[in-house]
């Protein structure tokens, strides 16, 4: 930075309401994905399962709370699951260290936005910065440091929650209902698509984000389920029109222990 | 050739600080009051969407009166200097102080270098977790700092405002009653009392969990100024 007291710009150079592009002008190396040449990174923090679903009034967003790095267990309590804003939500999957920052810089970007101008970006436009943030990852990811996540929120002009999933390149594809990433996905998808109906209340949409969590914890190494030895248990958001509210332990806990003697269990194997 | 007449020093800066002076008196005024539980801000603005009053950061608040686009400038470079500090940083090391510091050397450059001082007075307010900690910058167009205790008063008429507020301001008003307070001590001596549509009130609260700042308009203000 000059040592002026703010930063100045030339009217052709301003970087309006963007904190992105502000950062890219005054602090280049602080933006994700920069300088990022050279060899495939090593075994990295990774994190796994991520899902969201609509049901009738909003959205559930939820992760288990296992990192990864290579065959080893990073965290066991690493969290997945971030407010965006008021009233949406980002889960994420991927090497752990740039998606924290992602979703550091994303949640910036959406209040810089809200202040600059005074009004908030419409859920398409903040769905659309995102896919930005995941398209300047690109040179990261082809080294190993893939970071793809899940966005949900609830759109206030048309009423609903909408969920939208991300590719490497930002690619962003809107889900109608349900979607899954990481490495457990898979599963975690295949059970919510079982179980999922039009009508789904709140409450059996969150079971069901805590079914398809240990579905996919069942069936891959890197998803961790709940842990009710030492009380750890995945992170789940609902938003709705009332705003993003995480539940806390307490409210999954007993959720999560409804697994005992439930369907799962009968499965056998 | 001509040869340019001698113009002192005193005299081109008497000269600039009553051209700001007359451009801020143009407009109209601004009051900012500790309360119980928060700070609020009442300014006489009658536009809906001009706003004099907006959030900076988690706690800090910004206000100017005056030119708007100059104040509105201002404003915006406060946002982006507290969102890159945040970011840099960690949330709680954005600080109202260094923001005040930073907006009082822009405001002393622009008056001694540029042909044109800044014609607006501006307000950096931040709420603490207990009422003795809250901070009141006022910032002049020419750069000069005041730390104001309880309350501040900015624009044309603060003088005679600030000398009714101060028979009238108690410690740990509720926050309803100094909205109430800053939209009479506005009116002062004009003849019909302004009505709720002609003021623009935010208020920073000191119980929020982050963002303090939340602008109180339509029917929420219209009851709060009706008591």
């Amino acid at each position: 930075m000059s040592d002026a007291p703010f930063p100045e710009f030339a009217s052709h150079a301003d970087p309006g309401p963007s904190f992105v592009d502000l950062l890219r002008r005054v602090a280049p190396h602080q933006v994700l994905g920069t300088g990022s040449t050279g060899p495939p990174a090593p075994d990295v923090t990774h994190g796994t399962t991520v899902v969201a679903l609509r049901y009738a009034a909003g959205v559930v967003l939820a992760g288990d709370r296992r990192a990864t790095a290579g065959f080893a267990i990073a965290s066991r309590r690493i969290e997945k699951v971030f407010p965006a804003d008021a009233r949406s939500g980002i889960a994420i999957a991927g090497a752990a260290g740039p998606a924290v920052e992602m979703v550091r810089l994303f949640q910036v970007q959406l209040e810089h936005y809200e202040k600059i101008e005074g009004e908030q970006l419409s859920l398409e436009g903040k769905a659309n910065q995102l896919s930005q943030l995941v398209r300047a990852n690109l040179g990261a990811a082809m080294q190993g440091l893939v970071v793809v996540p899940l966005f949900a929120g609830y759109d206030e002009r048309r009423d609903q929650g909408r969920v939208f999933s991300f590719d490497v390149t930002g690619g962003k594809y809107e889900e109608t209902d349900f979607q899954a990433g990481g490495s457990g996905g898979v599963h975690a998808r295949n059970w919510i698509k079982a179980t999922w109906h039009e009508a789904i209340s709140e409450d059996e949409a969150v079971d069901l984000s805590i079914r398809a969590l240990f579905a996919a914890a069942d069936e891959d190494t890197a998803t961790g389920g709940p842990d009710l030895v030492r009380g750890i248990f995945p992170n789940i958001a609902v938003i709705e029109q009332s705003g993003y509210r995480a539940l806390t332990d307490a409210e999954i806990a007993p959720r999560a222990e409804a697994l005992i003697g439930g369907r799962e269990e009968g499965a056998g194997q | 050739m001509s040869v340019p007449f001698y113009v002192s020093p005193e005299q081109v800066m008497k000269d600039r600080a009553d051209y700001a002076r007359k451009g801020i008196a143009r407009g109209r005024s601004l009051v900012a009051i500790e309360a119980a539980e928060g700070i609020a801000i009442v300014a006489e603005n009658p536009s809906r969407t001009l706003y004099k009053i907006s959030e900076i950061y988690d706690r800090i608040a910004f206000a100017g009166v005056g030119k708007y686009n100059e104040f509105q400038m201002l404003r915006v470079a406060g946002v982006r200097h507290a969102d890159l500090k945040g970011f840099s940083y960690a949330r709680e090391d954005v600080s109202a102080q260094s923001l005040a510091n930073a907006y009082a050397q822009t405001l002393g450059q622009v008056f001694t270098h540029e042909m044109k001082p800044y014609e607006v007075e501006i307000l950096v307010a931040q709420v603490a977790s207990d009422p003795g900690g809250d901070e009141l910058f006022h910032i002049l167009y020419d750069g000069t700092v005041m730390d104001e205790d309880d309350f501040t008063v900015l624009g044309g008429q603060a003088e005679s405002i600030s000398a009714v507020m101060s028979e009238r301001y108690e410690a740990g008003l509720a926050l309803d009653a100094c909205i109430r307070l800053g939209a009479d001590v506005l009116s002062g001596a004009d003849a019909p009392p302004l009505g709720a549509k002609q003021l623009e009130v935010a208020v920073l609260e000191r119980g929020a969990p982050r963002r303090a700042f939340r602008r109180v308009t339509g029917e929420e203000r219209d009851a709060v100024l009706a008591g």
